[in-house]
């Protein structure tokens, strides 16, 4: 009961920066300068251009995704089967740059593609602007959230486990993906979230590596709030945002099933 | 031994802190008409956009009046309008652009400034009043800051045939090569005058027409940009794009090979003016720096600094030919009579809106 206490400070906190930021955005979505209207809202919604956009930035997040996994899964197996002390001086050095404003990195991956790669290979033109230039940056960026739950869940198997798998006959590559795949699902599953969801809000990326013309779904609520927002009407930007937050949960709640999923299939092994 | 490394890295440091202040101390200046100000304390906040005042200034300003500056910087006039719109707006003194200063007069959101107080209003060139004068008559709210006229750089190593018209932005020769701004009057304007229609127009076909023009100009696009222009152009990076006058100017001190032009269509010359939100605090030290900026000295100085065209007739008088005498820092009354100034559009921005929301979300595709 006394503990209880201790958890009054987060609850506050999440009220005021959670809960009501959130009952704002629901608030302006249908609220029309000082008057309540549907119409901003429906307006929105039935603009196929919009849905256009928020499907980009979904197959450009699964894009994403899909190449950290492939990258970051071989990453973490490797140092999970390093030496502790070597493993975790190498993992530092995947997260120094993250030390690093996330902004500030994207700049200076502008700076890499627009000036430094070109100059080196003797091109005349630039790298940026492109959608694999974005796409690059956007794994970049989000690689190390991918390597960070990957490598905790390999390197907590039990290595008696695979040695089990080996002594009852299975070579490696049975023994990966019978073993040590399904014992890592977990990391997948949080690597997964930790990267679709930030990846499908990107803006910054696309704002600067790809010179304002790879138009994804942050930069359309970011337009929306900019051009609008001097005319005080918040509607459409609130309307886009709570699209986007329902996109958010629904693949929180997808992720959060297959996490149970395995967690009840663990047990029952 | 760590002891004494630790003393004299100290010690170094002690010795680099006091050069770089004795540099600050130097800064030395003069009133052009020998202008006395009084001490009147306080603070004074300042809204201004990026690099757009030579820091220096500020500093003389807090030493001659004891007003403590509080500088803040933002990057669009509608940012600036969120923030004066808000209900503890903290600003004394703000440089809205032309039709944002329309919109903020009908809104009676601006201080009337009190002319006796800003003597140096008299520097003002005639030729900029015929243009304030449209979005506020009789400069009764506002005094210009800065001006200039929005046009094409072009690289002449790379463009070599003569450049006049907004259609060579069109022209896919280019492709890959042109940046158009991004921001939505400017480039909405720029397909407007491509096709011959009003900058300021209120016709929902026009502005239907102009932005499929954007729509189809986007395959040739390098991008949309705003500052980023200016290094990607000086580095040879772009072969066309739209810019202010001010940053091409900038551009074409740094690469010789870049040159500005206003397109034979027209263009929009463009107004920062300095204006007093109703809710200003110091009113006296907010006066008290309009006059300040305004001298001619010191509006020579900041000119030098920040490269943008000066309405101060006395700063023109003082500034070296370089400036003078280029026709993108000061155009001829011949290019100025193709350019007319931005409107405040009621609510019919609305379709400008929708227009520029329409275009983005044909981007990459």
């Amino acid at each position: 009961m006394k503990r209880r206490v201790f958890a009054y400070p987060y609850i506050v906190w999440m009220i005021l920066f959670i809960a009501v930021p959130m009952l704002f955005i629901f608030y302006y979505a249908v609220n029309v300068g000082g008057t309540f209207t549907l119409t901003k809202l429906w307006s929105t919604l039935s603009d196929p251009a919009k849905w256009k956009v928020l499907w980009i930035s979904v197959v450009m997040a699964f894009k994403t995704t899909v190449i950290c996994l492939l990258l970051g899964y071989p990453i973490a197996y490797i140092l999970s089967n390093m030496k502790r002390t070597v493993a975790g001086f190498i993992s530092v050095l995947f997260f120094v740059p993250m030390w690093m404003n996330f902004v500030l990195r994207t700049y200076a991956w502008q700076a890499i593609l627009e000036y430094f790669l070109p100059g080196l290979l003797g091109m005349e033109g630039t790298l940026t602007g492109t959608e694999g230039a974005v796409l690059m940056v956007l794994v970049y960026n989000f690689l190390p959230f991918m390597i960070m739950p990957l490598y905790n869940t390999l390197a907590k198997i039990d290595k008696s486990l695979i040695e089990a798998s080996r002594d009852l006959g299975a070579n490696g590559v049975k023994t990966f993906f019978r073993v040590i795949l399904p014992l890592s699902v977990p990391g997948i599953v949080s690597g997964i979230t930790m990267v679709f969801i930030p990846a499908i809000t990107a803006f910054t990326v696309p704002a600067l590596i790809g010179n304002g013309k790879y138009n994804l779904y942050g930069n359309e609520i970011e337009l929306a709030f900019k051009t609008l927002s001097g005319q005080g009407d918040y509607a459409v930007g609130s309307t886009l945002s709570i699209i986007l937050l329902l996109c958010v949960f629904v693949s929180t709640l997808i992720m959060n099933h297959f996490d149970k999923d395995q967690k009840q299939g663990g047990q029952m092994w | 031994m760590k002891k004494f490394l630790a003393i004299v890295l100290c010690t170094v440091m002690v010795f680099v802190l006091a050069a770089c202040k004795g540099k600050d101390d130097e800064a030395d200046y003069s009133f052009a008409d020998g202008d006395q100000y009084d001490y009147i304390g306080g603070e004074l906040n300042i809204l201004n956009w990026g690099e757009y005042i030579d820091e220096e200034l500020i500093k003389i300003f807090e030493e001659e009046t004891g007003v403590s500056v509080k500088y803040v910087k933002m990057t669009s006039n509608e940012e600036m309008l969120i923030k004066l719109r808000s209900a503890d707006c903290v600003y004394d003194l703000c440089f809205p652009s032309d039709y944002i200063i329309e919109q903020l007069i009908a809104a009676d959101m601006l201080l009337p400034l009190d002319k006796e107080k800003i003597p140096n209003a008299k520097n003002i060139a005639d030729r900029m009043i015929q243009f304030t004068e449209v979005f506020d008559p009789g400069n009764k709210y506002s005094l210009p800051y800065m001006w200039g006229t929005v046009g094409i750089l072009y690289n002449t190593k790379m463009v070599t045939e003569p450049v006049d018209s907004w259609n060579i932005l069109w022209n896919e020769e280019y492709a890959g090569k042109i940046w158009q701004y991004d921001s939505v009057r400017d480039a909405i304007a720029v397909s407007l005058l491509r096709l011959g229609y009003d900058i300021n127009t209120r016709n929902a076909d026009e502005v239907d027409k102009a932005k499929d023009e954007l729509i189809k100009q986007i395959p040739l696009l390098k991008g949309l940009g705003t500052d980023n222009i200016r290094s990607s152009m000086i580095n040879n990076k772009a072969a066309l794009a739209v810019i202010y006058s001010g940053d091409a100017f900038a551009c074409m001190d740094e690469n010789e090979d870049l040159a500005y032009v206003v397109p034979k269509e027209g263009s929009n010359v463009w107004f920062d003016n300095v204006v007093i939100p109703k809710t200003a605090k110091n009113v006296e030290a907010a006066h008290a720096f309009i006059n300040f900026i305004n001298d001619a000295n010191l509006a020579t100085r900041n000119c030098e600094f920040i490269y943008y065209s000066t309405p101060n007739q006395g700063a023109l008088d003082r500034l070296d030919p370089f400036f003078i005498e280029s026709e993108t820092f000061n155009p001829s009354d011949e290019i100025l009579s193709r350019c007319s100034v931005f409107h405040d559009l009621g609510s019919f921005v609305e379709v400008f809106n929708n227009a520029w929301s329409e275009f983005k979300s044909a981007m990459g595709n």
